[in-house]
């Protein structure tokens, strides 16, 4: 059904299998096992940074490191974790959970794989060239440019970004492609599982926002590179359209690395909670809404420039409004759950403390739309807490679920739940200790991105409190790993289909052939395993389609 | 916007946005402590429903597969329209605190202070000539417009206790309302990431009644008298040989640096850190521009002594 044909002979096995692999399959876990290797890389940073900052008046780090570490974290979470990690699941789910054997760009899958090693190895390289990028994630012009930033580590990474942004662009369009074309008989667009439809719509927004960053990138390379100079101010170039250019791509690129991690919220609810989703037109329209007003709030990363009160306003509007939409979702699964008959596996645990924790990132999120509040409390700790409650207690935790749920597809073994209880209550207090307390030294001042503090009221308890919890933490993250590596050897065979699940991918087996399915399963309603199951009581039947 | 009285004293441990110090500031406390109680009720609608749900819905192994709900087209409304009306609420009072709050973008009155940002330190110039370096002084109770600008990359003019922060960025020109309501001495910081030593662009306003503030802010304006002998002379010589040139044209002015509290952003100032700095800044605030000095211990000595006569 693949746009071109594949090679016949495929090694199945062995390293050669995995390098020259055009298999969905193979390198969806090349994408999350890649993912999680720079997560631990990232994780790394956060922790050097947090030992830096444990104390005030401390020199475990240079200045000159520590805005180099807290550059690669922001860099290296963003762009080598949360999206490699996302698209891996997409790569191997989107393909299982339409009834397809394949993307339908396999070829392309690959090469956007190895343009996510290619852009790693590029940016992390700059270590041994001279020093890694140092602008922070933003990269800020005039900061970013030659005169303030003069060693290579700019240059390696907006070479790193232009090549992962053209990866992430090559996935997008398969998955357009793939989810337009290669849908099993019956699976109309109204049918697609929410997962997919947010990978869906997820592309689409890839397909609009990464080019902004792109071209970004390239004028800042012309500046630094040939003299050129759109974003010097002395030579009559414009800061503020970096500014611009990056929050284009900058704000969308929120949601997509939020959007898939809603679909996975969509899916682990509704089977731990046996019942469907409340809501499906809802919350399949909210995410359009949510993807359409993400183009036109990006504005609020920059309420602390000057730019006049009518264009701010705009802003201030659409970025209040986009909690609307993000407010119907969390109602949907939170009504998912009302009523249903809940099974509390590891899985289903971080989905319930995804809804709670991204609450909070949500909210806290409203200081940031309304212009005065985000003209106090921006670049503040404040920020730095909201952040990692939508990307960590949002996205990562997702991840988590979505890794507990699906590991006993990817690998035929369950993991453990034991360990997963440890993993998950270690993961829930560190996670909460860290990045809570940051709400408070926010409002006591503390700017974010400073390499050490004054010892003032306040300030060296919190920070203190943040890194102990960042210790437990990064330990539940470990237990995390040791679990995976565990179940691969010990973990309880799981069958197709362990969690008793509806959609397409648990009638493959576990894991699935090489073309995924001898037969895929009638399609008649969103939830076609629960047809077969309950014939009696099936979804089309009830005209809940 | 109505002020929320009475929880200066009592929020003020929760940091300086609970001490706010103007009518500005005041504003924006309002609006976020509006904003916090909302976030709480949204928050714990939020988590008594799920709270309910996992107490009262747990499933036992073998409980027959609940009742299918697909949803109803009440509550999903319900949940949509309500928070669009809380926002449209909020969108009201966020537009008319950045009224009350802001300086006019394209002011038609000259700015009383003139702020720029230099990696990494503020420069405040007066309209008489005078030059403020990391201490701003301001009369109390009268609003001054600061208009705030960058030397080199993006910084951000923040005091949290007395006004909004405002982005310095090179090339443009930004104003905002600078006022106190008390005497006091307010800390200042920079609040977006400029590069090695963003950490301590660290300032204070010192607020003061009004004879006072004028005062100072004539004493800035005039000449430092060269001390005639002695000592000083002979460190006056000295600074004019090395360290004239630099700070004439990109360091920080030094001609009163005897008036000041502190040095680079928060040491105190005093002969000893005056000595130290004049001979290894570097050792003291990494990367900062200024490079280390080659100075005899006896050379040391004089320019500070000569540094402390610039009152």
């Amino acid at each position: 059904m693949s746009g071109l044909a594949i090679p016949a002979e495929q090694p199945r096995t062995g390293w050669r299998a995995w390098i020259s692999t055009v298999d969905h399959k193979q390198i969806g876990i090349l994408y999350m096992l890649t993912g999680l290797f720079f997560f631990l890389v990232g994780g790394l940073e956060a922790m050097a940074m947090r030992a830096q900052l444990s104390l005030p008046n401390l020199k475990f780090l240079s200045p000159e490191t520590y805005d180099q570490i807290f550059t690669m974290h922001g860099t290296t979470m963003i762009f080598l974790v949360v999206m490699p990690v996302l698209i891996g699941f997409s790569v191997y789910l989107v393909p299982l959970m339409i009834g397809a054997s394949d993307m339908a760009f396999p070829r392309l899958n690959a090469l956007s794989y190895w343009l996510l090693v290619a852009g790693g190895f590029l940016l992390y390289v700059s270590f041994l060239a001279g020093g890694a990028p140092d602008a922070g994630w933003f990269s800020y012009a005039p900061l970013s440019e030659k005169p303030y930033s003069p060693h290579s580590g700019m240059d390696y990474w907006a070479l790193s970004l232009l090549l992962l942004g053209f990866g992430t662009i090559a996935s997008a369009v398969n998955f357009v492609v793939t989810i337009a074309t290669m849908r099993a008989p019956g699976m109309t667009i109204r049918r697609l599982p929410l997962f997919v439809w947010m990978t869906l719509v997820n592309s689409v927004l890839i397909l609009f926002a990464l080019p902004a960053l792109n071209a970004a990138l390239v004028m800042l390379l012309c500046d630094r590179l040939l003299a050129a100079h759109f974003f010097d101010p002395a030579r009559s170039g414009s800061p503020l359209l970096w500014q611009h250019y990056f929050w284009i791509f900058g704000h969308p690129e929120v949601y997509i690395m939020v959007l898939p991690a809603f679909g996975m919220i969509s899916e682990i609810i509704p089977v731990f909670s046996r019942k469907p989703i409340f809501g499906y037109g809802f919350v399949a329209t909210s995410t359009l809404a949510i993807a359409f007003l993400s183009y036109g709030v990006w504005v609020h990363h920059m309420f602390a420039v000057s730019l006049g009160h009518v264009f701010l306003s705009v802003f201030a509007a659409s970025s209040m409004l986009i909690a609307v939409p993000t407010g119907v979702k969390i109602f949907s699964w939170a009504a998912t759950m009302v009523g249903g008959s809940i099974r509390f596996t590891t899985a289903m645990l971080f989905a319930v403390a995804f809804l709670l924790e991204f609450t909070i990132g949500g909210l806290s999120g409203i200081a940031f739309a309304a212009v005065p509040v985000d003209w106090q409390l921006t670049d503040t700790y404040f920020v730095v807490a909201h952040f990692h409650y939508v990307l960590f207690g949002g996205t990562a935790f997702a991840l988590f679920a979505g890794a507990y749920y699906w590991f006993p597809k990817i690998s035929g073994r369950l993991l453990s739940e034991p360990l997963g209880r440890w993993n998950f209550w270690m993961v829930v207090i560190g996670f909460n200790l860290t990045f809570f307390v940051q709400h408070f030294l926010g409002l006591l001042g503390m700017p974010r991105r400073v390499y050490t503090y004054p010892d003032l009221p306040g300030w060296g308890t919190l920070n203190l409190i943040s890194t102990f919890g960042a210790v437990i933490l990064g330990l539940g993250v470990l237990v995390f790993c040791a679990n995976l590596v565990a179940s691969m050897v010990f973990g309880v065979y799981a069958g197709n289909d362990p969690w008793d699940a509806w959609t397409l991918e648990w009638a493959a087996e576990s894991p699935p052939r090489a073309d995924n399915f001898e037969k895929v399963p009638p399609v008649r309603s969103r939830r076609p395993l629960w047809d077969l199951k309950h014939p009696e009581a099936a979804d089309w039947a009830a005209g809940a389609d | 916007m109505p002020a929320v009285s009475g929880n200066r004293s009592k929020l003020a441990v929760l940091g300086p946005l609970f001490s706010s110090h103007s009518p500005q500031a005041q504003a924006i406390t309002t609006l976020f402590v509006y904003i916090l109680l909302l976030a709480a009720i949204v928050f714990l609608v939020v988590a008594a429903l799920v709270g309910y749900s996992i107490v009262r819905y747990r499933g036992r192994v073998g409980t027959a597969e609940p009742h299918p709900s697909f949803g109803s087209r009440r509550a999903e409304v319900t949940w949509t329209v309500i928070p669009l009306l809380i926002v449209i609420a909020l969108f009201i009072l966020t537009v008319r605190t950045m009224a009350f709050v802001d300086a006019p973008e394209r002011p038609s009155q000259p700015p009383d202070v003139i702020i720029s940002g230099h990696q990494w330190w503020w420069e405040a110039r007066y309209p008489n000539g005078g030059v403020g370096v990391q201490e701003i002084h301001i009369p109390v109770g009268r609003r001054l417009l600061a208009e705030i600008d960058s030397q080199d990359v993006i910084h951000d003019f923040w005091v949290p206790q007395l006004a909004r922060k405002m982005d310095a960025v090179p090339g443009r020109h930004s104003y905002i309302w600078l006022e106190a309501d008390a005497p006091g001495t307010y800390q200042g910081e920079c609040s977006e990431f400029c590069g090695m030593q963003h950490a301590w662009m660290r300032f204070r306003i010192v607020a003061e009644p009004e004879p006072e503030f004028s005062a100072w802010v004539t004493r800035q304006a005039q000449p430092p008298v060269a001390p005639a002998s002695g000592v000083p002379a002979e460190g006056a010589r000295i600074f004019q040989q090395k360290c004239r040139e630099c700070h004439a044209r990109s360091g920080p002015p030094l001609d009163h640096i005897a008036s000041r509290k502190v040095l680079g952003g928060d040491l105190p100032n005093n002969p000893g850190n005056l000595a130290r700095w004049s001979t290894n800044p570097q050792s003291i605030k990494p990367g900062n521009h200024m490079p280390d000095q080659s100075l005899s211990n006896a050379e040391t000595a004089a320019v500070t002594a000569y540094l402390e006569t610039l009152q």
